[in-house]
């Protein structure tokens, strides 16, 4: 149950916990709020409750100006996960993509190959089963599943208990492997440093065009399976084209996961977003500035 | 795309307005919704009804007000109205837009009783 927040997503679990569903189960139709329509000494407030408007032409509404982004409430918890990682120096990426794609892949060759050199950690999104992050734990990395039962996405509430669990040491790396999806998880910031999108070349090279918002919201692509490029008829071109034309500030890295190759520039740049990070923690003030 | 995660966002965003400003009641919604914004207006009703039931909005009307998608041509230099994000410009059927608008998802205003 969480402590925190009051929060209330019966499907959603955090590693085998269920979270919080016995909030919030009590609003307005059992009549807890014993205060209010029985007051005795017969003062008759008409600001509120249902309308009883005697004056013709009067209506009883009032507006209320409001003004917010629809995605107030999540943005409030990614910004405060992305306090929590720049007070620790830690570089968070969330990884975006179809089921399939090869995220899970990617990431086990990529604890393999820098499991040695950074501190990493990896919180798994999945609607069902524990069975990835069963696979990160097993390279001995540190990892967190999060079900979140019939939902589409992470949001920056659920990476937030996720993170209470995980506690990611200082000047680690914390890689974030959203639900296959590539709608919805573009939506909903989770505090990262980046949004990083895995295309593999077995899905076509119009992807991004199909699925564009996400690919607008990603700094980096990584074109996975190229080791599968003489099998196929992917236009690597025109899949690179496809992704600057919703993105014109997208980099994209072409590698495989299964042979290696390529992966040294993926690396290289995760040791100079995490040099970032490392800056940002120890100039506090100067990241604000840039945000 | 996840409208029902939306409008579970509206439904906090006006419960905790209703506790600061006090009121019980909840009669209409106005949305921004932009046209990049990703989001089906017609699943965003069905969502609203269902998750508003039974809570401070049961039964408010939900108004949608649809915002244009802008960008800017790097090459026209000028601001075109696009439907898209890999629209090409209208004008000079160019690829090089910046888009500048029309991913709102905004609540606007209620009428509260």
């Amino acid at each position: 149950m969480c402590n925190v927040c009051g929060c209330g997503e019966g499907e959603v679990k955090v590693e085998g916990e269920a979270h919080g569903h016995d909030h919030g189960h009590d609003h307005g139709h059992h009549g807890h709020d014993h205060d209010h329509g029985h007051r005795h000494d017969h003062v008759h407030d008409y600001g509120q409750g249902p309308a009883h408007a005697h004056a013709p032409g009067m209506s009883q509404g009032r507006m209320v100006q409001i003004e917010q982004d629809i995605l107030a409430k999540n943005n409030e918890y990614a910004a405060a996960n992305r306090r929590y990682f720049a007070h620790r120096g830690v570089l968070a990426l969330n990884l975006v993509s179809s089921p399939g794609s090869g995220k899970t892949s990617l990431l086990t060759r990529t604890i393999a190959d820098l499991g040695d050199e950074f501190t990493l950690a990896v919180i798994e999104g999945d609607q069902q089963t524990a069975n990835d992050a069963d696979r990160i734990r097993a390279t001995g990395v540190k990892a967190i599943q999060i079900n979140t039962g019939k939902g589409c996405h992470l949001d920056g509430h659920m990476v937030g208990h996720a993170l209470d669990h995980l506690e990611p040491e200082a000047g680690s790396m914390v890689f974030i492997e959203n639900v296959g999806n590539l709608v919805c998880p573009a939506a909903f910031d989770l505090g990262e440093a980046a949004k990083v999108a895995i295309l593999s070349i077995t899905e076509g090279e119009d992807k991004p065009i199909k699925y564009p918002d996400m690919f607008h919201a990603s700094d980096l692509v990584l074109l996975n399976k190229i080791d599968l490029l003489p099998h196929l008829e992917f236009d690597v071109e025109a899949c690179i084209a496809n992704a600057r034309r919703v993105n014109p500030r997208a980099k994209v890295l072409k590698v495989s996961a299964t042979t290696g190759e390529g992966m040294e520039a993926w690396y290289q740049w995760l040791r100079a977003h995490r040099q970032i990070a490392l800056l940002e923690a120890a100039a506090p003030a100067a990241a604000a500035a840039t945000v | 795309m996840h409208e029902m995660s939306l409008c579970e966002g509206v439904l906090q965003v006006i419960e905790d307005n209703a506790r600061q400003q006090n009121y019980a009641k909840v009669s209409a919604v106005w949305l921004e919704i932009g046209a990049l914004a990703g989001v089906e207006v017609e699943a965003m009703r069905f969502c609203f009804d269902a998750v508003t039931r039974g809570t401070i909005a049961d039964g408010a009307r939900l108004e949608i007000l649809d915002m244009p998608g802008t960008a800017w041509c790097m090459d026209c230099m000028k601001s075109v109205t696009v439907s898209a994000r890999y629209d090409l410009c209208p004008s000079c059927e160019g690829a090089r837009l910046h888009v500048t608008g029309g991913d709102e998802m905004r609540i606007k205003e209620l009428e509260v009783v």
